[in-house]
């Protein structure tokens, strides 16, 4: 919304800025850049607002009542009830959320040990196989998840470990691993030697130099490929769906939050009560909009290098 | 002296540091991958421990399982769709947001407040499939509660009496799936082409912009070649996320695992999965599996050959 009502004001401003500033501009495409300039904006903004009106009103939705959310899709709450979201805690996204959060205090850090781990010894070591394994590593990010799914399913059901955290959590940190070993390889291979071997000369062990040389100097690409694990593993749906179901009556639920969302979504479809759904999305929402405002430049970066590396 | 040190415990430690992640990432992920291709050869249930070797049965069943047929075409029908919307609006917005400014001093510039446009457009890109299933099943709601259907209303284009059910319209409910993967990837795949525009070099704009070259000829000409290498990534990675879809049909249509209405926005995914939790078709829900990595691996192939020019330097 801020962009509808920004953007004419900016646009101005420039127009203002660059005719006094830069006469030479004038010269070949000053209305032409103008009108440019207005179209974009326009574009611009209409997908922005694309982007926002949905979520907007998908939070309003949670203090409307249901019927009033039936009756008409633009109309703005009249009385602001705020009861949907301690009910939508306490239908589950209350648990559903700790869940996910025990999964990932173990999954993520283990996942950047270990992949830091492999990816050191295969970046700076060489040794006879070290390419073999490196690949071996790598091609797992080629193939769809589906593949492995149904004997993923028995391997679990067999160690098992089926509706376990620590089973989920072994599950994600081994689908993270091709990434992170393939990221953190060309990391750690960009490190100078010459710190390395100052800490030979010390006398410094391989491990040590591994926790107290290497991994401090390497923070940035943990950071980039951490962000990375943390996105790809919080919005995980397909692997807690099919090993995080109760197997017996008296099995707990301990759903991952993505996979408790869609559950509410069915339970609410019978209970018509749809604030309570809307003020759950937006409970999910509400950490991963904070995260996002507060490192949105390394976010952004890190999935984009990601991808291109 | 170094070279003592270096040697020392040197096995040992390469191979302390490997047995860990090598040993999870074996049991979890390439045992499974291998083990599909053998269950895809027998009649395994998922249930019972035994299980009888069935050649190719599973692969010709498939040939003439009409649902999974009907699948595949979705895939391939998304697959070509999915990427070329995607790539040509946030290739279009990028370079709205690096060089549709006004023509100043320096050639070509930004729009004012391209930051907060780039801030806004890949929030998407944060949020779970599943919130965006549970948001846009109430945007494509099949009453005036509908975001999209109280929309059109206002504008009296839709008649409130009878609104449209766009999940449960055969024709229709493909392509607002699509739509909703092409809302959650464009923010994306723009911030990733602008970091690439905003690589090329000033003065390769001065220059074309010196010889007369219109805002259209610089980008076809200038921005997109140099991009090339992005776009051909970006293709790849849509055309695999196009080959899943498995979240947002499932939780968004109707059936069991989605896939409704009567199969008309099925993918191979969705049919797999009912095929091994729901039918206890393991053996052959294996072969589906086998059928769609065969298909990921011809797509980057293709996409690779197809899209390769000459790569260029700056």
């Amino acid at each position: 919304m801020t962009t509808v009502i920004k953007a004419p004001g900016e646009a101005a401003a420039e127009k203002r800025a660059s005719a006094t500033g830069h006469p030479r501009g004038k010269r070949k495409s000053g209305s032409d850049g103008m009108v440019l300039n207005v179209f974009s904006h326009g574009f611009l903004a209409v997908w922005g607002i694309m982007i926002i009106l949905p979520l907007i009103w998908l939070v309003l939705g949670s203090f409307k009542t249901d019927v009033q959310i039936g009756e008409s899709a633009l109309s703005w709450p009249a009385n602001w009830h705020f009861d949907a979201f301690p009910r939508a805690w306490d239908k589950g996204i209350g648990s559903y959320f700790a869940n996910t959060l025990i999964v990932m205090v173990f999954s993520v850090p283990l996942t950047m040990l270990l992949g830091s781990m492999a990816a050191y010894v295969l970046a700076r070591y060489p040794f006879r196989g070290n390419r073999p394994i490196y690949y071996f590593f790598v091609s797992g990010a080629m193939f769809p998840v589906f593949l492995a799914l149904v004997p993923l399913f028995f391997m679990v059901k067999r160690l098992d470990m089926l509706n376990t955290f620590q089973g989920l959590i072994l599950v994600y940190v081994a689908y993270s691993m091709p990434f992170t070993v393939f990221f953190m390889h060309s990391f750690f291979r960009t490190l100078p030697t010459a710190v390395h071997e100052a800490a030979v000369i010390d006398g410094a062990s391989h491990t040590r130099i591994f926790f107290q040389v290497m991994m401090p100097m390497a923070k940035p690409g943990l950071i980039s490929v951490g962000i990375f694990n943390v996105l790809g593993q919080w919005n995980q749906y397909i692997l807690p769906s099919v090993l995080m179901q109760p197997q017996t009556g008296s099995d707990p639920e301990r759903y991952m939050l993505t996979q408790g969302l869609i559950q509410l979504q069915y339970q609410m479809g019978y209970e018509t009560d749809l604030p309570v759904l809307f003020a759950g999305v937006t409970i999910a929402m509400i950490p991963m909009l904070v995260v996002y405002l507060s490192f949105q430049r390394q976010i952004q970066a890190g999935l984009t290098s990601a991808t291109l590396k | 002296m170094s070279h003592v040190a270096n040697s020392k415990g040197r096995g040992g430690f390469i191979a302390g540091f490997l047995i860990l992640p090598l040993a999870l990432y074996l049991t979890f992920v390439i045992w499974p991958y291998i083990q599909t291709f053998g269950y895809s050869f027998t009649n395994w249930t998922g249930q019972s421990p035994t299980f009888d070797f069935v050649g190719l049965d599973n692969y010709s069943a498939l040939m003439k399982d009409e649902v999974f047929r009907g699948a595949l075409l979705h895939n391939l029908l998304l697959l070509v769709f999915v990427p070329a919307i995607t790539i040509l609006i946030s290739l279009f917005f990028a370079f709205m947001l690096n060089a549709g400014g006004r023509s100043g001093a320096g050639g070509v510039q930004g729009v004012a407040g391209s930051a907060l446009y780039k801030v806004i457009y890949f929030f998407p890109q944060v949020l779970s499939l599943a919130i965006l299933a549970v948001l846009f099943g109430a945007v494509y709601r099949s009453d005036e509660g509908g975001l999209l259907n109280g929309f059109l209303t206002k504008l009296g284009l839709v008649d409130p009496a009878h609104p449209i059910e766009w999940l449960n319209e055969p024709n229709f409910v493909l392509w607002c799936l699509l739509l909703v993967v092409v809302w959650h990837g464009v923010g994306f795949y723009l911030v990733l082409f602008s970091a690439a525009m905003q690589s090329i070099p000033k003065d390769i704009y001065e220059a074309a912009l010196l010889d007369g070259a219109k805002r259209a000829q610089t980008f076809f000409k200038v921005t997109l070649p140099l991009l090339w290498d992005s776009v051909q990534t970006s293709a790849v990675y849509l055309g695999i996320a196009a080959m899943d879809m498995f979240v947002l049909v499932s939780t968004m249509t109707s059936g069991q695992f989605g896939g409704g209405p009567d199969h008309h926005s099925e993918v191979m995914a969705t049919v797999l999965m009912r095929n091994f939790l729901y039918f206890g078709k393991a053996g052959y829900a294996c072969a589906m599996g086998v059928v769609m990595l065969v298909l990921t691996l011809i797509l980057s192939a293709i996409t690779l050959r197809a899209t390769r020019r000459e790569h260029v330097e700056f």
